[in-house]
């Protein structure tokens, strides 16, 4: 009896894995288009994971995994301990709170005043103009703010002097505690626009005859946008919103590392940048990869919680 | 009345902001247009707005005579030719075996995607990556660490997923093959995705400048044009090793800056308004979960 079962067990085994295999040689272009990639994102953004293991060594390049040296915890000490780190968290913070609030306030509003424009020539005209500054690469945006923010005929000074606010040029690029105000702005003119765009699409998904039901009832513009049009892009906000908490300290370097300059280095140097001197510039690998994997962490903490209090708080979550 | 005026006040403030946004926007690439097509001795006078007031194509004459910046220029080319093909095949084929729904795969893959999204190794790992791959001082550093972007085959599966399933379904009966299927049947509809994810690509590749920073920066051979604008931008005025040449007796700094920021903004500048369409559509179905 027992011989029987075991035998029909194994049959049935076997039929499972050679239906397995009937299923792969059926599929065999789906396993053929996608195997390459698997395996090219497990070498391009896996193991860059597996080199988090370099933070608990003292890393020497040339050398096999096995004859690393471990020590533990000793770079989260150092980098825990280093009054750099502080001032580097400090900036990172700041800069991430200051690009949050703004970065994510003003597309929405920018998206509601576009869609309130009626003229479809100039609506489609400020539409492209407001996409261009995305396209452009921060390196050029960097130039071209500081090119307006520039003491010698720089178009902000300039107009700051002609409207009597200020009597002499201000080196805007050369004082730290400007340095954080900069970054968003360049921030906030190079991505409105673009991040208006998801709004305006989520805006035009809002059906006409509310709108119509609310003209009826003699509801006035500024009611129809409270009422109607932010409602209808309640999901939308708050799928945004967590996303950028999720991102909040990985902010990147461009900006920082592309408008920042000795003078103001005490404000723009975030952990991106401590992680590019103080690790890849100066050899320390495993110091570096301390910062990164703190970094990673964080954000990634940070995503799970803010994904945690809106699903409770309003039902809406993005995993 | 009292609705109507109300109303009015409201539009003059909302075509207020939004002109004085759009002014904004456009002012400094002017400006800097102007500034570039301007006399450089004039230009340290001041007063240029969005007219150049001595005409010339002299900065442009001197930046086309530096041998790196010709260099640059053509890897710069090259790197947005080859990275978006590359970028666009991969995506596209990825997509299509996610949207199948009879493959085996599909969700690990889409999981094994998903996370690169949210979890990241961070800049030294890949570092040292890349290092051990041998690919420091290589062309191929351009375009095959970034070759699989999650975010760009999601956008490309919902569109598929939106297409007619039968499609597929008869061209299978017809006795066409999976890849024949996409090639022929899938590829064509999806152009309205693809225009989408290659203007990104495309983009991307063009404006990139801190993998030339990072892997190739000792490599004159395979500089870049954003990344030899940054060399220029980032220099002081006085110390600028590279851009010192004999000809810069003739025209200032300031003004090689600006003909070279309008060079490399020119050509993105001529390609995105045509694009508009798709890209808009293209935001709203990567907003999707995944």
């Amino acid at each position: 009896m027992n011989a029987v079962t075991a035998k029909q067990r194994n049959n049935l085994k076997q039929g499972r894995s050679s239906q397995f295999w009937r299923g792969v040689m059926r599929n065999k272009y789906l396993y053929l288009m996608s195997l390459p990639f698997v395996i090219w994102t497990f070498v391009f953004h896996y193991l860059p994971l597996w080199g988090w293991t370099m933070a608990f060594q003292r890393y020497r390049p040339n050398r096999p995994f096995w004859e690393q040296e471990w020590v533990g915890l000793d770079h989260f000490m150092t980098l825990f301990s280093d009054d750099m780190f502080y001032l580097v968290l400090r900036n990172t913070l700041a800069m991430s709170f200051m690009g949050l609030i703004a970065g994510f306030t003003i597309p929405i509003l920018f998206a509601i005043m576009v869609n309130e424009i009626r003229g479809m020539v100039f609506k489609r005209f400020a539409q492209t103009v407001s996409y261009l500054p995305h396209f452009v690469s921060w390196v050029v945006v960097a130039g071209i703010i500081s090119k307006m923010l520039s003491t010698d005929n720089g178009a902000v000074n300039e107009l700051l002097m002609w409207l009597g606010i200020i009597k002499e040029p201000v080196q805007f690029m050369a004082k730290g505690e400007w340095f954080w105000g900069i970054v968003t702005a360049a921030d906030v003119w190079k991505e409105t626009g673009w991040n208006a765009i998801i709004y305006l699409a989520a805006i035009s998904g809002i059906g006409p005859e509310l709108y119509e039901a609310a003209k009826v009832d003699g509801a006035s513009r500024l009611r129809q946008i409270w009422h109607i049009t932010l409602p209808g892009i309640r999901t939308t906000i708050i799928i945004l919103l967590i996303m950028s908490i999720g991102h909040l300290i990985s902010i990147g370097f461009e900006k920082q590392f592309l408008l920042g300059n000795n003078l103001v280095s005490d404000y723009s140097q975030v952990l991106d940048l401590y992680a590019l001197n103080y690790g890849i510039s100066m050899g320390r690998f495993s110091f570096g990869t301390a910062i990164n994997m703190f970094n990673s962490i964080v954000s990634l903490f940070l995503l799970f919680t803010a994904n945690g209090i809106f699903k409770r708080l309003t039902k809406e979550s993005i995993m | 009345m009292r609705a109507s005026s109300a109303d009015r006040i409201f539009d003059t403030v909302v075509y207020s902001i939004v002109i004085l946004v759009t002014v904004v926007t456009l002012y400094p690439f002017l400006n800097v247009l102007a500034l570039s097509l301007n006399d450089s001795t004039d230009s340290v006078r001041g007063g240029i707005s969005i007219f150049p007031r001595q005409l010339t194509w002299q900065n442009y004459e001197i930046i086309f005579s530096y041998p790196s910046l010709l260099t640059g220029f053509k890897i710069s080319v090259l790197r947005t030719l080859v990275g978006t093909l590359l970028g666009l095949a991969s995506a596209s084929m990825l997509a299509y075996t996610l949207s199948r729904p009879d493959f085996q795969g599909r969700r690990f893959v889409s999981i094994f995607l998903a996370m690169t999204m949210y979890v990241s190794g961070g800049m030294v790992p890949i570092y040292i990556l890349i290092r051990d791959l041998g690919m420091m001082n290589s062309f191929a550093v351009y375009v095959l660490p970034g070759l699989v972007s999650a975010f760009n085959v999601f956008v490309i599966r919902s569109f598929i997923d939106g297409l007619p399933y039968a499609l597929q379904e008869s061209a299978k009966l017809d006795g066409a093959n999976d890849f024949t299927i996409f090639w022929q049947v899938i590829l064509p509809l999806s152009k309205p995705a693809l225009a989408t994810i290659a203007l990104f690509l495309a983009v991307g590749q063009w404006n990139s400048w801190f993998d030339t920073y990072l892997y190739n920066g000792s490599n004159e051979t395979l500089t870049t044009l954003q990344f030899e604008l940054m060399k220029v931008l980032q220099s002081t005025d006085s110390g600028n090793g590279d851009y010192r040449s004999t000809n810069m007796t003739q025209v200032s700094p300031e003004s090689v800056k600006m003909a070279i920021t309008i060079v490399v903004t020119v050509p993105i500048l001529v390609v995105y308004p045509f694009l508009q369409r798709y890209f808009v559509k293209g935001m709203t179905l990567g907003a999707v979960k995944t």
